[in-house]
Formats: C-alpha cells, sequence, structure tokens
C-alpha cells in the first residue's frame, strides 16, 4: 500500500512540474492580458513536436533539442500575439478568448496535417528504471525533474532581479497604476508571450519524454493547467507552481479510489471547489 | 435523373443538421447573445438531450440502461426534463463566476459528461454507443425535415418572444451592465440560472433530435469540435443577440464547413496528410478573420423598441 502511494506520489510529482511549467506560462498571460489563453495547451503540443523535428532532422538527443523548440515556440506565441489577438486586444476580453479556442484548433490542425495524428516517440527502445527498494524511478524522469527546476529558478530569477521582471510583475498586479509609471506595454506584452510560450513548449518537450507525442496531448493537459492556474491564484507565477504540483499529485493519487479514466474530473473538482471557496486562489499575497 | 434526386436527398440532409445547429445556436443565443455567459460546454448539453432520449425511446437492451421503448415525444420531454435538474446545478455552482471562470468550468464540465458516457457503460454502453434509434412517426429524411423545420422555427418564436419581452429585457441589462442591474433591484443570479437553464435545455432538444435523425450515437460525436466549437463559429458569425443572425449564422457556417470537404478533397493528398485537420484549420481561420474583421456578425443585433415609445 505505502510502495504504491509513494510511486503515485513521485508520478505526480513528475505530472504537476510539467503543469507547474504550463501554469507558470498560462497565469502570466492571465495576468498581463486579463484573458484566459485556451491555445495554452497546444502551445506544449506545437513546443513537443519542434523539439521532434530537431531530434528526427539533425539526430540530436531531446535535452539539446529543448532550447531551440522553447525558441521555436516563444517566437510562434510571439507571432500569433501580433498576427490576431493584437488586433482585438482592445475590443471585448472574451473576443480574444474566443479567438484563442480558434488558435487552439488551427495549431492542432497544424500539427495533424505536418506530423500526422499517429502516437510518436523520441526515442524507441524501452529505458530499464532505477529500481529503489521497491520503486521505479526512469533516468528521463530525474532529467526532466532538474530541467522543470532549472527551468523554474530561471523564472525566478526573471521576474525577481530584471527590470522586464519586475515590469511584468507591476502590470499583472496592477495594470492601470503600472501604466501611469511608465512600464512599456507592448513590449512587457512581448515578453510575456515569449516567456509561456517558451514554458509550454518545455512542457510539452518533458511531457513528450515521459509518455508519448499526439496531437491532443496538449489539449488534454489544458484544463489541468487551468485548474493549477487558479488554486495557486491568477497572475501569480510561484501560486501556479504550487498548484501545478498539488494538481499533479492529486490527479495521480485519486487514481487510489476511483478509476484513472476520471483523472481529469479530479484536476476540475479542485478547480471548481477552489473558486467557490477561495477565489483568490490558495496561497495569499502579492504573486 | 438519378443525379437530381441524389442533390435532392443531400440537400434534405445538409438542412436537416442546419436546422439541428440552428436550434443549438439559438440556445448559445440566449445564454451569451441575450444574458453574456460564456458557455463553452454545449457539448455536454448536445449530449444529455441524445443520450436521455436514446435511453427512452430505444427497444430494451440487455448491454446498457433501457431501452424503454417511450415513443417519440416522450423522448423529447424527457430529454428536456432530465436536462433541467443537471442545468440547474451546473448552473447554481457556476452563477458567480465571471466569463474567463464560467468558460473553463463549462468546458470542463461539457469534457466530463462526454468522459462519464465513455466510461460508465451500464447507462451507455461506452465507447460502442447506443444504435437503433428510430425516426418518429415512420417519417422518411424528407419528413424528418419539415419536423426539424418545425422545432427551429418554434423555438425561434418563443426565444424572441422571450428576447422582446421585459425578462430578456433585463437579461440584456445584465449583459450590459451588472451593478446598474444589481441596483435596479433585480436579482441577478436568478435572472442567470433560468438563462442558463432555458439555454441548456434548447442545446439538449438540439441533441434529441440529433440522436433521432442520426439513429446511432456515441461518445465520439460529442466532442468540444462539433458541439461546441461550431456553434459558438456559427453564433459568432451570423451575429450575437440576433436570433434571426443566429439561424443565418447556423446555414452560412455549416455551407462553409461542408465545401472545406470539397476543397481539401482537392488539395493533393501527398500535401494534405488529414483531410479532416485540413477543414477544422480552414474553420478556425475563418473564424479569426471574422474576429478581426466582423466582430459583431452578418446581422448585428438591433435592440427591441422600448414599449410605449415609437422610434
Amino acid at each position: 500500500m505505502w510502495i504504491e502511494v509513494t510511486q503515485l506520489f513521485i508520478n505526480g510529482l513528475l505530472l504537476g512540474s510539467i503543469l507547474a511549467l504550463g501554469a507558470v506560462g498560462a497565469t502570466m498571460i492571465f495576468g498581463v492580458l486579463r484573458f484566459a489563453h485556451f491555445a495554452h495547451g497546444d502551445l506544449m503540443t506545437m513546443g513537443a513536436y519542434f523539439a521532434l523535428l530537431v531530434v528526427v532532422s539533425l539526430n540530436l538527443p531531446v535535452m539539446v533539442a529543448l532550447p531551440v523548440a522553447m525558441l521555436m515556440t516563444a517566437g510562434l506565441a510571439v507571432g500569433i500575439d501580433q498576427v490576431v489577438y493584437r488586433r482585438i486586444r482592445r475590443v471585448q476580453p472574451v473576443i480574444l478568448l474566443i479567438s484563442s479556442f480558434a488558435t487552439a484548433l488551427i495549431l492542432r490542425a497544424v500539427v495533424q496535417m505536418i506530423w500526422g495524428s499517429s502516437n510518436q516517440v523520441y526515442a524507441t527502445g524501452i529505458q530499464m528504471p532505477w529500481r529503489i527498494g521497491p520503486l521505479a524511478i526512469k533516468p528521463d524522469h530525474i532529467l526532466i525533474f532538474c530541467a522543470a527546476a532549472v527551468l523554474v529558478i530561471a523564472v525566478h530569477l526573471f521576474l525577481s532581479r530584471t527590470r522586464m521582471g519586475k515590469a511584468m510583475r507591476a502590470m499583472s498586479d496592477n495594470m492601470n497604476l503600472a501604466l501611469i509609471t511608465g512600464i512599456p506595454a507592448d513590449r512587457v506584452i512581448m515578453w510575456t508571450w515569449a516567456i509561456g510560450g517558451a514554458l509550454a513548449a518545455a512542457a510539452g518537450v518533458f511531457l513528450g519524454m515521459d509518455t508519448r507525442l499526439h496531437p491532443v496531448m496538449g489539449w488534454t493537459l489544458l484544463l489541468p493547467v487551468f485548474a493549477a492556474t487558479i488554486v495557486g491564484g491568477i497572475g501569480r507565477p510561484y501560486g501556479a507552481i504550487f498548484g501545478g504540483l498539488l494538481i499533479g499529485c492529486a490527479m495521480e493519487l485519486s487514481t487510489l479510489i476511483i478509476p484513472g479514466a476520471y483523472k481529469p474530473a479530479v484536476a476540475f473538482a479542485i478547480m471548481i471547489l477552489t473558486l467557490i471557496f477561495r477565489p483568490q486562489g490558495i496561497i495569499k499575497g502579492a504573486l | 435523373m438519378m443525379e437530381l434526386s441524389g442533390l435532392i436527398s443531400y440537400a434534405v440532409f445538409f438542412l436537416t443538421l442546419v436546422g439541428i445547429y440552428a436550434i443549438l445556436t439559438l440556445g448559445l443565443n440566449v445564454q451569451w447573445g441575450m444574458t453574456g455567459q460564456f458557455n463553452i460546454g454545449i457539448a455536454g448539453f448536445f449530449a444529455v438531450g441524445a443520450y436521455s432520449t436514446a435511453i427512452l425511446s430505444t427497444d430494451r437492451a440487455d448491454n446498457w440502461l433501457g431501452g424503454f421503448g417511450l415513443p417519440f415525444p416522450a423522448g423529447l420531454v424527457g430529454a428536456i426534463l432530465i436536462t433541467i435538474p443537471i442545468a440547474w446545478v451546473i448552473g447554481r455552482i457556476t452563477a458567480n463566476l465571471r466569463t474567463d471562470y464560467l468558460a473553463i468550468a463549462t468546458i470542463g464540465i461539457a469534457e466530463i459528461i462526454r468522459l462519464f458516457f465513455l466510461n460508465e457503460s451500464w447507462l451507455s454502453n461506452g465507447v460502442r454507443g447506443i444504435p437503433g434509434i428510430s425516426k418518429p412517426f415512420g417519417l422518411g429524411n424528407n419528413g424528418y425535415l419539415l419536423l426539424v423545420i418545425g422545432f427551429v422555427a418554434l423555438v425561434y418564436l418563443l426565444v424572441e418572444v422571450a428576447r422582446r419581452s421585459p425578462w430578456g429585457r433585463v437579461l440584456r441589462a445584465i449583459r450590459d451592465n451588472e451593478p446598474a442591474t444589481a441596483a435596479a433591484g433585480k436579482n441577478i443570479a436568478h435572472f442567470r440560472l433560468q438563462a442558463f437553464v432555458v439555454g441548456s435545455c434548447i442545446m439538449a432538444l438540439a441533441g434529441a433530435l440529433y440522436a433521432h435523425f442520426v439513429g446511432f450515437i456515441s461518445p465520439e460525436a460529442f466532442r468540444p469540435l462539433y458541439g461546441t466549437f461550431l456553434v459558438w463559429v456559427m453564433l459568432i458569425a451570423g451575429g450575437s443577440g440576433n436570433n434571426l443572425g443566429a439561424i443565418l449564422g447556423a446555414l452560412v457556417v455549416w455551407l462553409v464547413w461542408s465545401s472545406t470537404e470539397m476543397l481539401a478533397g482537392l488539395m493533393p493528398s501527398g500535401l494534405v496528410a488529414s483531410e479532416s485537420a485540413f477543414r477544422i484549420f480552414l474553420i478556425g481561420v475563418l473564424l479569426q478573420i471574422i474576429l478581426v474583421t466582423r466582430p459583431s456578425g452578418l446581422l448585428p443585433e438591433r435592440r427591441p423598441p422600448l414599449p410605449g415609445r415609437d422610434q
């Protein structure tokens, strides 16, 4: 029993760090631009497939392809914003929401048209898990944990040490006050998309390493990512990390009690409870 | 001669689906166009309506709940009666949520409803779906088209009367200025909940009509793309808030959606690995163009005249 729980807990932390990376980007976009970005899951998918492109065409290991995929997805996110979202930003936030729903479908369709809709993997062959007592941990899992931790620390340093990071937090905290103090809104928005896109790509690549690549892989994670965003409190990157880990562990541990097919429902239930009882998120305080 | 009859039967098939989508779009118009509720869980209510009538009206089966062999009208009424408590509970839970949160919550609920029908095979026969849902009164495709048109007209009349009524005015007031409406002494939560339940019941009615039309339903038919996204494109393209616009949007968008099938067929097969993906791509781009260039739709909303004032 305890072995099983520990194993599920490890799986949960793994899923949680993937969710956290997606949620940090989603929460920053939510905070700065005030809309739920429904294409975020499909940005994750895009990132995963960009990495596949690099892995297959240049024959490189995934971890080397990761930064390239992050850069490409960041560029894609900024591009989508410039071409579509920027034009409708001033109309109504809801129009942006519908538009991001359309973006999600377009990205997924592009992935299907280019790479097909069957499952794909970065590296073939079975990876032997390390046995620590009765527990099984794959080397890839350690790699994902470490890389996720490095990215989270990088985001922390960016938000707390750089001018741009501080400007981003200010805009997320109080838009009007930030604009009065002369923060360059357009540049902050571009940086927000770039970082959100890059982190989404990392999440997608890690998800692809852990399981496999599929055109709907990101879409199915969108709901848990939003749940993590809301549990952590909208616009709070540190809350999103906590929310991601919490949702990930809850989803994995829930399989002890209910059928695994209902995992997304667990994330959703936690989110609804948060919205009803603590709409400001579980952790209080600035960011 | 053969070609002509083939063309006619295609037109009948096409128009029946347009009619079903028009009812869905009218339901969404009550929620979004009139009240400003951002429901992207349309597919969920569509599924509840379709499964309700399927279970109520099919013949006895061993593998899933029912069928109870009830007549068609009982299936439709049952679909709506089953939807009312479900929509009421969902509406109560989500009553105070802001637009973005409501969107996330409703799409979550729709996905959970789909998961439920997919996994609880004692109820819905799981992934294999429920076959043998017959058309009512021995109608063929042509007769069923007339029936669907009748329902479109009925729903249009009801929704249009509601829109012009004091009730509809309160909904629009909530949409446009919530604090002012609350200050005028209206119970916002009540009106929101009513609009949500009414809209959801209309969606369930469309689901029931769909089930009797195609004769077979499975969870696959209730993915967010067909059930939710196309309906949103229809309402936005037609003009949200305008009921005629909702019907026109259903016709135009389904025409575009059907013609993308031909367009996708014309593309060289090597270039387009997946035809359906290409269609989704085109319809997504179309929506983006509409949103950027003409966000109020083909028929923008026109306010009904205020009573006692000539305009």
